[in-house]
């Protein structure tokens, strides 16, 4: 299993670098001219020297070279002294700058981390908590009401975009309802707002409510139909019957017998889901106006800000291939018939 | 004398099996059935229906449903009806299109890589690598670069269409091409190929005559998957503005638009939004149902 680990772990470096230089050349093949949002009074000379100092005069492959320097060298270092507080000589060097808002990448980056990830995260575990006695329950009770409306409920869930769900909860609970009804909720996510009181935790969660709930309706259809179908598998099998013959609890019979070993390959889809996640909360982060990392990725491609979006599609990949990765060796490591090696 | 017993059963095409079995799916069936409304009523609706998408009548602007405007009008005036169906053809056809190519692309690599061990290793890891791309990020950044030099080549209208199809055909083929080669590996290894290749059959008819007809259920399957995907693709890019035209409507373009206008008038997202989550559950549920009625294991029960 470690040989298979560290084979795999390997086996990204070579992924990863040409998913970057295929994200770059993509990037760098658009038209957007980074001094082309300064004033034009500034003569074709300067101009010429700020594009020399940002050095997008130099070849493709250096412009990448340096890049990659930049992004696994540079900002890593930074990135510990900030935490740290070491010193490791960086003072000098030219980091990643957003052509829009001449700051480093990295910094605007932080800064909208936390609200992804708190709205994410939360939706997350959310549809998740809901997806699992769903799917277990559904299993059990195959075919029965229950079952059904599961069904609907996950195929409404893969069916409806969430740009269309979130804008309906919008009109529903933002528009129709009046602002002073106890079930109005905000339409508009208020990154600024503060907990600090049992008023304003109750404000956070009144504006986590919809933007949360978007987002696990279609993580829950997804996990709840796999663990319906893991559970249905492993109910037929003929440990469960001589579980069941032994005398044991019915209970005890699904809930731990069955459930653990239907676990294992969604725990898997669990993981595999989790980086597409950032990218599906592009759209319910501009339907609510969360100013997380898809917002920022949005206005970045719309600025024609080649570094942002650079380094963004590049941090989703790097999501995408290392949970591929988790989900491969959780897979073995759950599983002892699955073993690589 | 002893009766020979006649056979009654008339030799059947096994179509009219997977038919008997769809028919059974209710979900299916009613799917099958919304979704050849949808394509119809877009296909002859705006032949039909006499105001014209574009048409702008602002002295009846902003209006409610009536017999005149079934679905409303618009900030210009303009009949929601009309629009609803002209962008429901543009939809449509960016659906249908970019599941055309999706498919063609995964089964042609699909059958590649299954039948020629030697390429098997390359395709596949190729497959990994485009599974590992962010998607709808990287949607967004082709749209955005190359929008202005194909507008330029095929008009505004063209140039985005073209755009939106190879961009969504070229970023989900994967699921296919796994599939199909899992099913390729699996027949190549069965005797009746043996047999063909004892004959002498060329590959090229080999892969046409015996494998792909073999094949076909999972690729329909993914077919029907894949137009809800493009579907859905095509109105997400849309409603983050990197779509069509403003004056060029589809759905996701509509559900955009409207959403500036969610405080005065909220029904005039329904439409829109409504159209796009029903053809798409009305296209899950289709191959769901076809999924049951091509498995041979589960037809004759």
């Amino acid at each position: 299993m470690f040989t298979f680990t560290i084979r795999r772990l390997i086996l990204t470096i070579p992924t990863l670098l040409f998913i970057s230089l295929v994200l770059f050349t993509i990037v760098k093949l658009s038209p957007s001219d980074p001094t082309g949002n300064l004033p034009l009074t500034i003569p074709p000379e300067v101009r010429e020297k700020i594009r020399e100092s940002l050095g997008v005069n130099k070849p493709l492959l250096v412009q990448y070279l340096l890049w990659l320097k930049q992004f696994f060298w540079l900002e890593p270092r930074i990135f510990l002294e900030h935490s740290f507080g070491w010193n490791l000589g960086t003072a000098d060097e030219t980091r990643l700058i957003s052509y829009q808002t001449r700051s480093p990448v990295m910094d605007l980056i932080v800064q909208r981390l936390p609200q992804t990830l708190w709205v994410v995260g939360v939706a997350y575990l959310v549809g998740t908590l809901i997806a699992l006695p769903i799917g277990i329950i559904s299993a059990y009770k195959q075919y029965s009401v229950f079952d059904q409306l599961g069904t609907l409920v996950s195929m409404i869930g893969f069916s409806v975009p969430p740009f269309f769900s979130g804008v309906l909860v919008i009109v529903i609970f933002s528009v129709m309802i009046p602002s002073d009804s106890y079930f109005w909720l905000p339409s508009i996510y208020d990154t600024t707002h503060e907990v600090t009181d049992w008023a304003s935790f109750k404000y956070q969660f009144r504006q986590m409510i919809m933007p949360v709930m978007v987002l696990a309706l279609q993580i829950t259809a997804q996990i709840s139909r796999f663990t319906r179908a893991s559970m249905l598998d492993n109910l037929n099998q003929d440990y469960v019957r001589t579980a069941r013959a032994k005398g044991l609890k019915e209970k005890t019979v699904v809930l731990v017998h069955v459930l653990r070993n239907s676990m294992i390959p969604v725990v898997t889809v669990i993981a595999l889901g989790i980086p597409s996640i950032f990218g599906g909360a592009i759209i319910t982060e501009q339907v609510f106006k969360v100013n997380g990392l898809g917002q920022l990725l949005i206005i970045a491609i719309q600025g024609g800000d080649v570094p942002t979006v650079q380094t963004l599609t590049f941090i989703f990949a790097i999501l995408i291939v290392l949970f591929n990765l988790i989900a491969d060796v959780l897979y073995g490591i759950l599983d002892p018939r699955i073993r690589y090696d | 004398m002893t009766d020979i017993p006649q056979i009654a059963a008339q030799p059947r095409n096994q179509w009219w099996d997977v038919w008997d079995q769809f028919k059974t799916h209710k979900g299916a069936l009613i799917g099958a059935i919304f979704f050849l409304v949808i394509l119809l009523g877009v296909i002859f609706g705006p032949w039909l229906w006499g105001i014209d998408a574009t048409f702008i009548d602002i002295r009846s602007r902003n209006q409610g449903p009536s017999f005149a405007h079934p679905m409303g009008t618009d900030q210009l005036g303009r009949d929601s009806f009309a629009r609803m169906m002209a962008g429901g053809r543009v939809s449509l056809a960016v659906g249908l299109t970019a599941m055309a190519l999706a498919i063609g692309l995964g089964t042609l690599i699909g059958v590649i890589a299954g039948y020629f061990k030697r390429l098997d290793g390359l395709l596949m890891r190729t497959t990994d690598l485009f599974l590992a791309l962010p998607l709808l990020p990287l949607l967004l950044v082709i749209i955005m670069l190359f929008r202005d030099k194909l507008n330029a080549a095929f008009g505004p209208e063209g140039g985005i269409f073209i755009l939106m199809v190879s961009a969504i055909g070229a970023t989900s083929w994967m699921q296919t091409a796994r599939i199909v080669r899992g099913d390729v590996l699996a027949i190549k290894e069965r005797e009746f190929v043996l047999a063909a290749r004892s004959i002498g059959t060329p590959n090229r008819r080999m892969i046409t005559r015996h494998i792909l007809p073999n094949v076909l259920s999972p690729i329909m399957v993914s077919a029907t998957l894949g137009i809800a995907n493009a579907i859905i693709t095509e109105s997400a890019l849309s409603f983050l503005g990197l779509g069509f035209p403003p004056d060029f409507p589809t759905w996701g373009r509509l559900l955009f638009d409207s959403v500036d206008y969610l405080q005065q008038y909220p029904e005039r997202v329904m439409w829109p939004g409504l159209a796009i989550s029903l053809t798409v559950l009305s296209v899950n549920y289709m191959g769901d149902g076809l999924r049951d009625a091509l498995d041979p294991k589960i037809r004759g029960r």
